[in-house]
Order: structure tokens, then sequence, then C-alpha cells
């Protein structure tokens, strides 16, 4: 299942100011994996994502997805290449229901012409729609389809977003924190759905996780950042025993 | 009970029978206007039309995209100056309207242009900064105001022997349902839910496939069309150019309209529009405490509706779909 590299990720640096956020980060991902960036409070794993979906312009280093450089690229390009994500601290369309949350997750796909939406010629609309259901179904949203975002829960906040990402048809989905700030529950729930994800899209997962536990069973290899710097990479079991993980990242809980 | 089968049913425009039978009473009822209403309604009634059409344009910038202009007063002036200039040369009325709209749409473009780098107070002044400077150049570039004089736009012949109130109020309530109807197309397409997405996270938007400049430009462009196009009926109105109408306390009270009106809503820019129209009209010798009045009607709305009109109307729909079960 586990193919060729995706995503390439060399001696990326980013800098601001004084503050050195990646320090030369090398990473690789292959197509079907699942990689989990772990670390403790600003070691970089955020600033990793923003450099990859063009937010942040890395210092130096290359990325390139399929063999093709993502730099320079503005965010949505990179999402038009494939690579969809979702944030940290929820960057939802408040003011938007869910199904057009979803729906602005196809936006890319659209065959936009302006004349067609100015008659309300809805097509398009009806074609993206149906897609969007599938999701809607799958993530089990049905319930909050009408729901503004700004009224729904954390954990369906939480959903939606994922959806969105997903709505996108990504080859690489980038996922910062998807289950802080969950219940234990939905926590179970969220990692499912993260498999499922998997198996039925057929897409490659970074994620970048708090909680070891939930990290080393959703991934099968791990990279650990302290302080902006590769410290190692390996199985999750590997990861666990290494001396400076331990040191880093567990001694401070 | 209102059961959809389609997802192509759900996107009707006024989908609910009892709403669409009371939309085109009214629509028929505003259409005939001139045989029933009193003369001196006729003239405000087109007036309250042709503000309409530019709030709603302005609103599709404000309410939709997020982002901030206190230049339409600017886009008013090239509307209505193309427009103006286009007529004298003899230019038929709907080819000079249509000129004054990508007139002033190629000017919001450009001016969309500093929207690509700043964000709210900044974008206000930099566009404050074009609305002013555009009042500067029609004032004092005489080719293009017709210097003293002014610039006199001929008058619309009427057909069928109406009256001239008659037929300028058929056209302009003509022109202005047919922007309505394209704006409430627009905003429910994709490219409103652009819009509404780069207002509400610019981030997200763009980490989604929305291009940032390409929406930006074109919510700054459309809005523009809209308020030329507002502009050049205003010209036709008026009869008679001078820069004065152009200042900055005219993009004021489109501003005033759409915040009034409420945000993000077609038809609150509508009882918008009616309110800047109607109200100093309601005052008669009281002009003075028209902008008291704005004033306090933009500091209570945000303090007590921040929906504006469009808020209350939305209320008073709600109220009557659940009642008598409230
Ligand atoms: N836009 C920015 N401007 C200045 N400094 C930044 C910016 N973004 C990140 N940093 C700095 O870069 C470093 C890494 O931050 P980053 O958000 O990537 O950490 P993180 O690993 O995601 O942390 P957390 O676990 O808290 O989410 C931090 O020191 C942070 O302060
Ligand atoms: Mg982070």
């Amino acid at each position: 299942m586990v193919g060729e590299a995706l995503l390439e990720v060399r001696g990326l640096t980013l800098r601001f100011g004084g503050i050195t956020a990646l320090g030369g980060v090398d990473l690789t991902i292959a197509e079907g994996e699942t990689l989990a960036v772990i670390g403790p409070n600003g070691s970089g794993k955020t600033s990793l994502f923003n450099c990859v979906t063009g937010l942040y312009k890395p210092t130096s280093g290359a990325i390139t997805l399929q063999g093709e450089s993502l730099l320079g690229l503005s965010p949505d390009r990179v999402t038009a290449r494939g690579v969809a994500r979702t944030f940290q601290n929820l960057r939802l369309f408040l003011h938007m229901t869910v199904l057009d949350n979803l729906m602005l997750g196809r936006h890319l796909h659209f065959r936009k012409n302006l004349l067609a939406a100015a008659l309300r010629l809805r097509g398009e609309e009806i074609r993206h729609r149906a897609k969007v259901e599938e999701l809607i179904e799958f993530l089990d949203l049905e319930a909050w389809r009408d729901s503004r975002v700004a009224g729904c829960s954390y954990g369906v906040q939480k959903r939606v977003e994922l959806g969105r990402a997903l709505a996108t048809e990504p080859r690489l989905l980038l996922l910062d924190e998807p289950v802080s700030g969950l219940t234990a529950e939905e926590k179970e729930e969220v990692s499912y759905w993260i498999n499922e994800v998997r198996g039925r899209f057929g897409v490659t997962v970074l994620l970048v996780e708090h909680d070891l536990r939930v990290a080393s069973r959703l991934s099968q290899r791990m990279v650990v950042l302290d302080r902006g710097l590769k410290l190692t990479e390996g199985t999750p079991e590997e990861v666990q025993r290494h001396p400076g993980v331990i040191r880093a990242y567990l001694g401070d809980q | 009970m209102d059961l959809v089968e389609t997802y192509g049913e759900e996107l009707r425009f006024a989908r609910k029978p009892l709403a669409r039978t009371l939309l085109i009473l009214l629509l028929v009822a505003l259409a005939l206007l001139p045989w029933w209403g009193p003369r001196g309604w006729l003239t405000r009634a087109s007036l309250v039309w042709l503000f309409a059409v530019g709030v709603i344009g302005q609103n599709l910038l404000i309410g939709y995209a997020g982002q901030i202009s206190f230049g339409q007063a600017g886009f008013l002036a090239v509307g209505a100056y193309t427009f103006g200039h286009l007529r004298i040369a003899g230019i038929p009325f709907p080819l000079a309207l249509a000129g004054a709209g990508a007139a002033a749409g190629l000017a919001g473009w450009l001016v969309g242009f500093p929207s690509l780098r700043l964000k709210g107070p900044y974008l206000a002044i930099a566009t404050l900064g074009f609305g002013t400077a555009t009042y500067q150049i029609f004032a004092n570039v005489e080719w293009l105001s017709g210097g003293r004089a002014g610039l006199a736009i001929p008058a619309l012949q009427p057909p069928f022997g109406l009256v001239r109130d008659t037929w300028v109020y058929l056209l302009y309530y003509a022109i202005f349902l047919l922007f309505t109807g394209t704006a409430y197309n627009l905003v429910s397409s994709y490219l409103g839910r652009a819009l509404v997405a780069v207002r509400d996270s610019d981030i997200a938007a763009e980490s989604m496939g929305v291009s940032l400049s390409r929406t930006k430009l074109l919510a700054f462009a459309i809005s523009s069309f809209y308020t030329g196009v507002s502009g050049a009926l205003m010209a036709q109105y008026l009869g008679h150019l001078e820069p004065q109408a152009f200042n900055i306390s005219e993009s004021m009270n489109f501003f005033v309209a759409v915040i009034v009106g409420g945000l993000a809503s077609v038809e609150g820019s509508i009882f918008g529009a009616a309110f800047v129209v109607l109200v100093p009209a309601l005052l008669g010798g009281f002009r003075w405490a028209v902008p008291v009045l704005f004033g306090s009607a933009i500091l209570s709305v945000l303090i007590l509706e921040p929906l504006g009109l469009a808020g209350l109307w939305l209320k008073t729909r709600l109220y009557f779909r659940l009642w008598p079960f409230r």
C-alpha cells in the first residue's frame, strides 16, 4: 500500500527575525502512508504545515509534491495540486451553514462561469452537491446540514473541517491536531474516521498530534521535532524508546 | 408539509408557494404604482430604485466580501460622467448604461488592487483616497466635467405617449429588478460562497482553493459596476451633472444604507436605500437633522440589531412562520 514519495521536504528552514521556527527539516512521506509529526509546544509543527500549504514562505529549503516544487505557490494553488489541511485552531466559515462550508471545499472543482451564476444556472451546484452529500453521510453530519457552523459544538466543527478538507479531493491531507480538545469518545470517533479516510479515499495523511497514544495508533511512522530540528524518526515503537524523545517530549508531561 | 425532492428544487428562488405568490403580488403592485400612487411618490420611488442598485453593489463588497470601501462616490462619479458623455455623443440609453457600468467596474477592479495587501481601516483609507481624488479630478478637469456649466444630459423620450415621470419610474424599476435578481443569483452561487468565505476567514478560504486576489478583484469590479450603473441612473435623473453631487457625503449615504439596511443582505440593501432616500424627504424643512438621524440610526443598528432592517425583517418572517405556535 505504501508507494513512492509523495511529499518531500528538504532542508526546510523558517526564521522569524531571531526565532528559528524550523532549522533545516528533512521529511519524506510516501503515497498511501500516514506520518505523524510530534513534538513539544513551539517545536515548529504548525510552521511546517504552513510552509507546505503556502501560507508561510520558507527562508530556505525545498518542498516537492511528486517531484514538483510547491515553493512560491499561493495557498489556493497548492490546494489545487492536491494538498488540503485542517487548522489547529479551527478556521471555519462561521456564518455559513455546514453544507456551505463543505460546498466551499468543492470551489476549486467548480467550472466557474459568471454568466451562468448570474442567470441562476445551477448544474454545477447540483453536481457538486451530490459529492458533498456523500461526505455528509460519511461524517454523520446530516443533522447539522443546514445549521450555521457558529452554532455547532466543537466536536461537530472539527468534523466539518475534516469534511471541508476532504471535499477538495486531496491526495495529501494535513491534519493539525485533529483530536485536541475533544472528549475521549469523540477522540475515538475521529481516530476511526481518519483510518476510514485512508481506506475509502486513498489519501496520504500527514498529521500533527500532541497525544502520543493517538499518534502512535494512527500512524505508521513518526517524525519528532524539537525546537525546529528533527530529533528522530521511525516507527512509533522506535520513537517512543528514543531517549531524546523521552526527555524532550514525555519528560515535560 | 414542505418536502423538497431534488437539490435543484432547493436552489430555486422564493421556493415556497405562499412566498412566491406574495412576492409576485408585491412586484405587480409596485409596477403599477404610477396608476395608483400619488404623483409625488413616483420620483421618490425612482430615486429609491436607482439608489438600491448602488447600495446592493456596495453591500456585495462590504457585507458579503468584507472589504470596506469609502470610495463609492468615486465609482458613482465615474459611472455618471461616462454615461453623460456617452449620451451626449448620441449613444442610446441601454448602451450608455452598460458603458457606465463597465467604466466603473474597471475602476473598481483597479482600486481593488490595494485590497490584496490592505485590510480593515487601511483599506478604508485607501478607498477614501480614491473617492476624494476622483472628486478632485472631476471638479478640476474641465473637459471631463463640462466646466462651470456642468454637463447637461439629454432627457429621455417616453414611448407610447407615457408621461415622462411614469416612463422613468418604469424604466428604473425594470433596471432595479434586473440588478436585484442578478444579485440574488450571484450571492447564492459559488461566487457568493467564495465572497463570504473570504470575509469569514481569508486564510481558510485561500487554503481551500479560493484565489484571494481573483475573488477580491471580482468583488470590487462587480460592486463598482453596480455603483456605476447607479451613478448613470442618477445622472439621467438629475439631468445635469456637477462634481458636487459626488463628494464624500454621497459615499456616506451609501454606507449608512448598507449598515442600516443590513450587511450581507440584498433585501436589506433595498430597505437601506429606501431609508436614506425617504427619511430626508419626510424631514422636509429639517434637513439639517438628516446627518444626526443617520448617525443615530447607525448607532442603534450597531447596538440593537446588528443585522439592520434585514434582521428585523428576518425576525418578523420567523415569527409568522411559527405563528400561531409561538
Ligand atoms: N507568524 C509567526 N510570527 C512569529 N513567530 C512565529 C509565527 N508562527 C510561528 N512562530 C514561532 O515559531 C515557533 C514554532 O511555532 P509553531 O506554531 O510551528 O509550533 P507548534 O509545534 O505548532 O506548537 P504547538 O504545539 O503549540 O501548536 C514558535 O516559537 C512560534 O512562536
Ligand atoms: Mg501547532
